[in-house]
C-alpha cells in the first residue's frame, strides 16, 4: 500500500488507460460461443420439459407421497446457498476494508444475482399449482416459514441487484462511450442502463454511500435467506431436519460453496481472457484459497455438530436415518461428499502449491459439485422413515426422472447463462475499484474518466 | 368452480350441478339427484312430480321432485366450511383390540370419497413396537390435531382448523407446496400428482372442502372426518362400514362416542380401557384416541406373511 500511494499523475493516467483497454467486455471466441449455445440448448430442454410438467402435473417427476420433495427443493437450497457469496465478497470484505477483494466483487455479485433469480424460479417449478402463486399475496399467512422465505428472498434479490448495479454504473457509461463498433441495440441498452452517468465526483460520492448502506443492509438479509431456508426443514418433526443447528449449518455451508463458485469463476475468466491475468493474480487465488480453507473448517465444525451428537444417541427414527447415511443406502454418496467436498479441499489448500490457480479450480469444482449432492442428502433421506406399508413398490425409493433432471439442469444452465451474458456485455472487473485498490487518487480517476467522455 | 368449465358432458352435468333457488322452493338451495345419491348412498325414487329449478348457469330445467335434496345435506361452500359445526368438538376412538384387518373402513372411505389412483386416506398398518412384542393392526386416519403442525406451516391457509376440531383442506386455495406433508408427523396427507381420474358422478359436482371432491391436480388431500355426514347427524363412512365396531365417533362436549351399535361415555371408555393418543409426546394433541390391543377379539393374522408362506412351500 505504502509505495503505491506515490503514483504520479501521468503514471496514474497511463495505468487507467491500460485498465480500460484490458477490462472492456469483448466478443466471445469460438469456445465462448459453443459454451453459450450449449447452455442455451440445456436451458431450452428444461423449459420444454417444464411445459410438459405444467400439462401432466408433478406426476412426471419421481416424487410421490412418500418422498414428496425431490431435487427441485435440493436445487433450490443449492441456489440460495451459492447466492450468499455476494454478501460475503462484496459486503463483508468491503466493510472489513480488505483491499484484494476489488476484482472479485462483481464476480461474486453476478453469481449471487443469477442464483437467487433461479432459486425463485425453481421453487415455483416445484409448486403443484404455479397458477396460484398469487394466493401467497392474497391469503399469505405470516406464521408460515414459506412466507418468511418469500419475503427475505425477494429482499435479498433486490439488494443484490442494486449492489451489482450501482458500482456498475461507471462501467456501463464507459461501455456506452468507448465501445465503437457495436450494434445499435447494444448502445441503446448502455445508454438506458447508465442512467445518464457522467462521472461527476458527486455521482461517485452517492454511489459509494449507497454501496456502504447496501453492504450493511445485505448482511443480515443474507443470513436470513439461508437461515429461513433451513427452517423450512427444521420446523418439522422429521429426523435429520428436526435440528436446532440447522441455521448455522446451512449458512456455513453456503459461504463455502459460494467461495468455491468465485474461485471457479476467477479461474475461467483468467483462462479465457488473458488480459485478466494482471488483475486476477496468483496472489488473489492464494487469498481466496485461504478463505476457502477457513470456511471449510467452519463448515466441518457445524457438520460434526449436526451428525456426531445425534449419532452418539442414535435415538429411534433419527438413528435409523443416520444409519442409512453412514452405512446404508446413502453411504457412498454421503462419504464421497464429506471427503471430496470438505476434507480433501482443506488438505490440498493448506499448502501454498495447492492454492495455485489450477489446483484451486479443481478443488472449487469439487466443492460446488459436492455441495449440490450434499443438499440432496439433506433433503431426500429424511423422508424415508415412516412405515413402508401400503405403498406401491415404486414409491418407496425416489429416483429423479429424466424430465426432472432436465428441468434442474435447465435451471443451472439458466443461471450460468445470466453470468455468461453479463461477462459478454459488461465489465466483469470494475475499473474504478481496481484503480482505487491500486492507490490511484479518486480525483485523478474522475478526471480521467470524464475526459474520456468529452472525447 | 373454475374447473367445471371444460368438462365434456354438459347435459348430464347440469342435472348434477348444485342447483340454486328453485321456482318451487323459493329461496331454498337445492341439489339434484346424482349428488344426493352419492352422499346418502341411497337410490332416489321418482315421484312423478316435476319441479322447475334454476341451474347455476341460469337455465330453467325440469326435474323430478324425488331427485331434489336440501342443500345442507350436500355441500357447504369453501368459506362456510371454515367454521365448524356449532357447539361440537369431534373425537374419534379406535379400539385396536377389535381390529382384524378387514379393511372395510378403507374400502368405504375410498368409495364414498371417490378416491382415485393411489391416494388412500385411511391406512391400516401392521404394527410391532419391538422385536419381542406382539404385532397388531392399527387403522390410521388423520389425527385432526388440536395443535396441528400442518395448519401452522401452510402459507395460504388452505389447510385450517375449525371450531369443531376438524382440520380440512381447501383444494381451491392450496398452492401445492407440500409443506404440510413435511410438517405432518403422522404422514396422513396425500398429493394429487396427476390429474385425478374423476368418476362419472363427481366430475361435475360442486366442490366443497367438506366432501373433498372433485379432487384437483397439484393439491393435497387427506381424511376429513366426513363433516358432510356429521352435519346431517350421521357417522363417518369408516365407522359405519367396520363390521367389528373398531371406530367410535362422538362429541367431546357431550362426552359420548358411538360406533353405531353401542354408545358410551367417552371419559369412561378412556378410563376403563386406558386410552392413549398416537405419539402424544410431540405435543400435537390429536383428536383421535386409541384403545390398546389387549384382550383381542381376533388372533393376529398377517395376510402378507401367510401369502408368502404359501408361495415358499
Ligand atoms: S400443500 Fe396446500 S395445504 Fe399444504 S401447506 Fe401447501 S398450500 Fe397449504
Amino acid at each position: 500500500m505504502e509505495e503505491v500511494k506515490k503514483i504520479s499523475e501521468t503514471e496514474a493516467i497511463q495505468m487507467l488507460h491500460q485498465y480500460n483497454d484490458d477490462l472492456l467486455p469483448k466478443e466471445f471466441g469460438i469456445i465462448g460461443k459453443t459454451w453459450t449455445i450449449l447452455l442455451l440448448i440445456i436451458f431450452l430442454t428444461g423449459i420444454y420439459c417444464y411445459t410438459n410438467q405444467l400439462r401432466e402435473g408433478l406426476a412426471i417427476t419421481g416424487m410421490r407421497d412418500f418422498v414428496f420433495w425431490g431435487i427441485y427443493i435440493s436445487n433450490f437450497v443449492f441456489f440460495v446457498a451459492i447466492s450468499l457469496v455476494g454478501s460475503l465478497m462484496t459486503a463483508v470484505l468491503y466493510l472489513m476494508n480488505i483491499s484484494w477483494r476489488a476484482p472479485l466483487t462483481r464476480i461474486a455479485e453476478i453469481i449471487a444475482v443469477a442464483a437467487i433469480i433461479f432459486a425463485g424460479l425453481i421453487i415455483i417449478v416445484d409448486m403443484g399449482r404455479p397458477d396460484r402463486v398469487v394466493n401467497m399475496f392474497l391469503h399469505g399467512r405470516i406464521q408460515s416459514p414459506i412466507i418468511w422465505d418469500v419475503m427475505v428472498v425477494s429482499t435479498y434479490m433486490t439488494l443484490s441487484i442494486l449492489l451489482l448495479y450501482f458500482p456498475l454504473l461507471p462501467g456501463i457509461s464507459f461501455c456506452r462511450d468507448r465501445l465503437t463498433d457495436i450494434p445499435n441495440w447494444q448502445r441503446r441498452m448502455y445508454t438506458i442502463l447508465s442512467l445518464g452517468w457522467n462521472n461527476s465526483p458527486e455521482q461517485y460520492r452517492i454511489v459509494k454511500r449507497a454501496v456502504t448502506i447496501l453492504s450493511v443492509m445485505i448482511i443480515p438479509v443474507a443470513l436470513c435467506i439461508h437461515t429461513v431456508t433451513s427452517w423450512l426443514f427444521a420446523s418439522t418433526y422429521r429426523p435429520g431436519w428436526d435440528s436446532t443447528n440447522f441455521g448455522a449449518y446451512f449458512v456455513s455451508g453456503a459461504f463455502l460453496v459460494g467461495c468455491g463458485g468465485v474461485a471457479a469463476g476467477m479461474y475461467l475468466l483468467r483462462r479465457f481472457y488473458s488480459s485478466y491475468e494482471k488483475y486476477l493474480t496468483d496472489d488473489h487465488f492464494d487469498k481466496v484459497g485461504k478463505l476457502l480453507v477457513l470456511l471449510a473448517v467452519v463448515y466441518a465444525y457445524f457438520s460434526i455438530n449436526e451428525y456426531l451428537i445425534p449419532a452418539y444417541k442414535m435415538k429411534g427414527e433419527e438413528g435409523h436415518h443416520l444409519t442409512e447415511l453412514f452405512t446404508g443406502y446413502y453411504a457412498p454418496m454421503f462419504w464421497s461428499v464429506q471427503f471430496f467436498g470438505m476434507i480433501l479441499p482443506i488438505a490440498i489448500l493448506l499448502f501454498k502449491k495447492g492454492r495455485k490457480p489450477l489446483p484451486m479450480f479443481v478443488m472449487a469444482v469439487l466443492v460446488i459439485v459436492c455441495a449440490w449432492f450434499k443438499r440432496y442428502l439433506i433433503v431426500i433421506p429424511s423422508m424415508s422413515f415412516m412405515p413402508l406399508q401400503e405403498l406401491p413398490e415404486e414409491w418407496k425409493h425416489y429416483t429423479p426422472t429424466f424430465p426432472e433432471w432436465a428441468i434442474t439442469c435447465g435451471s443451472l444452465a439458466g443461471a450460468l447463462l445470466i453470468i455468461t451474458f453479463f461477462v459478454r456485455f459488461f465489465p466483469i472487473i470494475s475499473v474504478w475499484e481496481i484503480a482505487e485498490e491500486r492507490g490511484i487518487p479518486s480525483g485523478t480517476i474522475f478526471k480521467h474518466l470524464n475526459k474520456n467522455n468529452e472525447k | 368452480m373454475e374447473e367445471n368449465k371444460n368438462k365434456p358432458e354438459r347435459k348430464n352435468q347440469e342435472r348434477r350441478n348444485f342447483i340454486k333457488s328453485g321456482f318451487a322452493a323459493a329461496g331454498l338451495a337445492l341439489t339434484a339427484a346424482g349428488l344426493g345419491k352419492v352422499l346418502s348412498g341411497k337410490e332416489d325414487s321418482d315421484t312423478g312430480e316435476k319441479i322447475n329449478v334454476l341451474t347455476t348457469d341460469g337455465k330453467v330445467m325440469e326435474v323430478d321432485s324425488g331427485h331434489i335434496r336440501k342443500s345442507e345435506t350436500c355441500c357447504v361452500s369453501p368459506s362456510e366450511a371454515r367454521t365448524g359445526i356449532p357447539g361440537k368438538k369431534w373425537v374419534m376412538v379406535i379400539d385396536l383390540s377389535r381390529c382384524k384387518h378387514a379393511l372395510k373402513c378403507q374400502h368405504a372411505c375410498q368409495k364414498y370419497h371417490h378416491l382415485s389412483g393411489m391416494n388412500v386416506w385411511l391406512k391400516v398398518f401392521r404394527m410391532q413396537d419391538a422385536e419381542n412384542t406382539a404385532p397388531y393392526w392399527m387403522p390410521k386416519p388423520c389425527m385432526h390435531c388440536d395443535k396441528p403442525p400442518c395448519v401452522k406451516v401452510c402459507p395460504v391457509s388452505a389447510t385450517y382448523k375449525r371450531s369443531d376440531g376438524i382440520v380440512l383442506v381447501d383444494n381451491q386455495r392450496c398452492i401445492g407446496c407440500r409443506f404440510c406433508m413435511a410438517a405432518c408427523p403422522y404422514s396422513t396427507r396425500s398429493f394429487n400428482w396427476e390429474e385425478p381420474q374423476l368418476l362419472h358422478e363427481t366430475s361435475g359436482a360442486t366442490y366443497s372442502p367438506e366432501t373433498g371432491f372433485p379432487q384437483k391436480k397439484g393439491t393435497v388431500e387427506k381424511c376429513d372426518f366426513c363433516p358432510d355426514l356429521l352435519r346431517q347427524g350421521k357417522l363417518p363412512h369408516c365407522v359405519t362400514a367396520c363390521p367389528n365396531g373398531v371406530f367410535y365417533m362422538g362429541d367431546l362436549n357431550d362426552d359420548t362416542v358411538t360406533n353405531g351399535d353401542e354408545t358410551v361415555r367417552f371419559s369412561q371408555l378412556m378410563k376403563d380401557k386406558s386410552g392413549y393418543r398416537l405419539n402424544d409426546i410431540i405435543g400435537t394433541e390429536p383428536s383421535v384416541y386409541y384403545l390398546p390391543p389387549v384382550d383381542r377379539l381376533f388372533p393376529f393374522k398377517d395376510p402378507v406373511k401367510e401369502a408368502n408362506i404359501g408361495k415358499e412351500e
